[in-house]
C-alpha cells in the first residue's frame, strides 16, 4: 500500500519540467488511514463544539451527531452567568503585554549575547540557559513572595511581570542572531551607526519570522497558563479566561452545553492564531522542544 | 567564545588605535544596557527563587509570614508521609504509562504524516490540534467524554453491551483515564519532533534503500527507524520531564481524588502550601521534584553522547 508513495520511486522532475500531464492521479489509499486518524485526533474538539450547540437533553444522545438546532443562546447564558468578557480582556492584556515585552528584552539581549562582546557575558549567557532547565513548580513559591513584597498580589501585574522576559525567548533570539553575516552590521558600523541603530535598522527587518514565532509561542504560553494564575490571583475581576473557566466549571458542572459554550470561547482567539501562524508554531515546537 | 575572539580580531586594525579602544568601551556598557532588563527579570524570576527554595525547605512557613528554622524537619516528614510516597508511586506509574504510549503512537503517525498526499496540510494541523488546546480546555471537554452517568464513552459501551467505567470517580482507573487524556494532548508534540527528524532523513539514503531491492516497510525498519533515535531519546527524556510536572489536567478534572489516587507529586506540593498552609513542606517536596528531574536531565546527556553517532548529516 505504501509503496505508491513517492519515496520508493526515482526523483521525479518538478511539475513544471514534465509538460502536459500524463493523467489525472488516483487518491492515494493512504487516505484511508489518515481521515480515521484525523477523526479520533478532532472528535473531542468537535464534539465540543457540537454540545455547546445543543440542547441539554441532545448530550445524553448515543450515538452523537448534529443537534436539532442551533442552541446559541447557551453562549448568551454562559456569557450572563460570568465575567467572560472580562476574563477574555484580562488574557488578552496580559498575553499581548507579555509578546511586547519578549520580542523588546529578549531581542536586546539575544543581539547583545551573540554580537557585543562585553565582560561577563558568556557567564550570564550560562546563567539564562541553567534557568532554562528549572521546571516551574521548584521556583514557583518564592516567585509568590517576591511578587507580594512587589505589592502585585492579585493583579494582572503579578501575571505580566515575571513572563516579560523568559530564557527561552532569549536562548531562540541569540540563536536568529548568531545566523546573520557580520558583513551586514558591518557596513553600517563604519557609517557610524551604534549597536542600537545598527539592530533597529538592518537586523528588524531580517527577524520577521523569528519575531513571529516568539510571539506565537509566548502567547500561546501565557494565553493557556492555568497553575501561575491559579496561586496568583484571587479576585474573580482579575482572573484570566483559563482560571475563569475553572472556577465556571466548579460552578456549573450540571450544565454541559453552557459549560462547553464557555469551553469554546477561552480556545477560540488560540484556535485562530493556530490556524494563521501554523507553520511558526511548527517549526518552533521542532526546534525547540517546546509545549 | 568564539564570537569574542572574532570581534576582536575584526576590531583590531592598525589604524585609530584610539578610537578602537573607545569602541570597545562603547561595547562594554552596550552589552550590560541590553542584557540588562532580560537578565535581571530572569534572575529575580528564575535563578534567585532556586536557591531561595532550597531555603525554604529548611523552614517551617506559611509563605505569608516570616519562617522560622526547621533543618531537616520537612525532609523527615517527607521520609515518613505515606501521602507523599503515594503521590511518587502514581507519579513514577504515569510516566511509565503516559511516555512510552505516546511515543509509540507517534512514530507510525509521524510516518503517515510525512507521505505526499493531497490535503496533507489538513491531517497535520488535525494531529497538531489538540497541542494547543488548554489544559483546562481539555478538562473540561473529557470530564464530559469520561463522565459515567452521560459521557460518550459509557454510551458507547453501553451500546456494545460492554460494563460501564468509572474513570475519574473510579479509585482504579482515574490515574489511566488521566493517561487517555493527557496522551491525546501529547501526542502531536511528539509526532512534530519524529517528523522534522523524518524529513532530516536523507533522501539519497531512501532511493539507494529502494535501487537495492528493499521494500518500503524494510527501508523504513532498516533506514529511518535508527535514524529516529535521537529524537526518541530526546522525546524520552522531554515526556518525562514534563509528566513528572503533571498538575493542570489533574486539578481541573480528578483534584487528586478519589481517595488520593490521581494525587501526583506536584499536585500534592500544591496542597500542602495552598490548602494546608505548610509553604516549606511544599518547598521540600519542590527540591526532591527538581533532583529527580536533575537526574532524568543528566541521563539525557549521558543518552545523547551515546545515540549522536546515528545523527544525520
Amino acid at each position: 500500500m505504501s509503496q505508491t508513495t513517492t519515496l520508493a520511486a526515482p526523483p521525479r522532475a518538478t511539475p513544471a519540467e514534465t509538460g502536459p500531464r500524463p493523467r489525472r492521479r488516483r487518491p492515494s489509499p493512504l487516505h484511508l488511514l489518515l481521515v480515521p486518524l484525523t477523526v479520533v485526533m478532532l472528535a473531542p474538539l468537535i464534539w465540543m463544539v457540537l454540545l455547546s450547540i445543543s440542547t441539554e437533553a441532545e448530550t445524553r444522545r448515543f450515538p452523537p451527531g448534529l443537534p436539532g438546532g442551533v442552541h446559541w443562546h447557551n453562549y448568551l447564558d454562559a456569557w450572563q452567568q460570568a465575567p467572560f468578557g472580562h476574563w477574555l480582556l484580562n488574557s488578552t492584556i496580559v498575553s499581548v503585554a507579555c509578546v511586547v515585552g519578549n520580542l523588546v528584552f529578549c531581542s536586546l539581549a539575544g543581539y547583545a549575547f551573540a554580537r557585543i562582546p562585553f565582560l561577563g557575558s558568556r557567564l550570564l549567557f550560562i546563567a539564562v540557559l541553567a534557568t532554562l532547565m528549572v521546571p516551574f513548580q521548584i521556583v514557583m513559591l518564592p516567585t509568590l513572595i517576591v511578587v507580594r513584597d512587589l505589592h502585585m498580589t492579585d493583579t494582572l501585574g503579578a501575571l505580566v511581570v515575571p513572563n516579560l522576559a523568559t530564557p527561552f525567548g532569549v536562548f531562540l533570539m541569540r540563536q536568529f542572531f548568531t545566523t546573520v553575516p557580520r558583513e551586514l552590521e558591518e557596513a553600517a558600523r563604519i557609517d557610524g551607526a551604534g549597536r542600537l541603530r545598527t539592530l533597529l535598522s538592518i537586523m528588524v527587518p531580517l527577524m520577521g519570522p523569528t519575531l513571529a514565532t516568539l510571539s506565537v509561542l509566548t502567547f500561546l504560553n501565557v494565553w493557556n497558563d492555568f497553575l501561575w494564575p491559579l496561586i496568583a490571583i484571587q479576585s474573580p475581576g482579575n482572573m484570566t479566561i483559563q482560571l475563569g473557566l475553572q472556577n465556571f466549571q466548579g460552578a456549573h458542572l450540571t450544565n454541559w452545553p453552557v459549560l462547553m459554550a464557555a469551553t469554546v470561547m477561552s480556545q477560540i482567539p488560540v484556535l485562530v492564531l493556530f490556524v494563521l501562524a501554523q507553520r511558526f508554531f511548527v517549526r518552533s515546537i521542532a526546534s525547540s522542544g517546546f509545549k | 567564545m568564539t564570537v569574542a575572539t572574532a570581534a576582536r580580531a575584526v576590531g583590531k586594525g592598525p589604524r585609530r588605535r584610539g578610537r578602537q579602544r573607545g569602541v570597545r568601551r562603547g561595547d562594554q556598557f552596550a552589552g550590560w544596557a541590553f542584557v540588562s532588563p532580560a537578565v535581571v527579570l530572569i534572575a529575580v524570576f528564575g535563578l534567585v527563587p532556586v536557591v531561595w527554595s532550597l531555603l525554604l525547605s529548611v523552614q517551617q512557613t506559611d509563605l505569608t509570614s516570616a519562617g522560622t528554622w526547621s533543618g531537616g524537619a520537612n525532609y523527615t516528614k517527607m521520609v515518613h508521609d505515606p501521602v507523599f510516597w503515594q503521590a511518587a508511586r502514581q507519579t513514577l506509574l504515569y510516566c511509565v504509562l503516559f511516555v512510552p504510549i505516546t511515543m509509540v503512537l507517534a512514530v507510525p503517525i509521524a510516518v503517515l504524516l510525512n507521505q505526499k498526499v493531497r490535503g496533507m496540510t489538513f491531517y497535520r494541523m488535525a494531529v497538531f490540534a489538540p497541542l494547543v488546546t488548554s489544559t483546562v480546555a481539555t478538562g473540561v471537554i473529557f470530564s464530559w467524554l469520561y463522565n459515567p452517568q452521560i459521557g460518550l464513552i459509557n454510551a458507547g459501551l453501553d451500546k456494545l453491551g460492554l460494563p460501564q467505567q468509572g474513570f475519574f470517580q473510579s479509585t482504579g482507573e482515574a490515574l489511566p483515564a488521566v493517561v487517555g487524556m493527557t496522551v491525546w494532548g501529547w501526542l502531536g508534540f511528539a509526532v512534530i519532533i519524529y517528523l522534522s527528524a523524518l524529513q532530516n532523513v536523507p533522501r539519497e539514503l531512501m532511493e539507494a534503500a529502494a535501487l537495492d531491492g528493499a521494500g518500503r516497510v524494510r527501508a523504513f525498519f532498516k533506514v529511518e527507524l535508527p535514524l529516529l533515535a535521537p529524537a526518541s531519546s530526546f522525546l524520552l527524556v522531554w515526556l518525562t520531564i514534563n509528566a513528572l510536572q503533571l498538575f493542570d489536567e489533574v486539578y481541573v478534572t480528578t483534584k487528586g481524588g478519589p481517595l488520593h489516587a490521581s494525587t501526583v507529586l506536584v499536585y500534592y506540593l500544591y496542597q500542602q502550601a495552598f490548602v494546608n498552609f505548610d509553604g516549606g513542606y511544599a518547598a521540600a517536596i519542590g527540591v526532591a521534584l527538581f533532583v529527580v528531574i536533575l537526574i532524568v536531565t543528566v541521563v539525557q546527556l549521558w543518552l545523547g553522547r551515546r545515540t549522536s553517532h546515528y545523527e544525520a548529516g
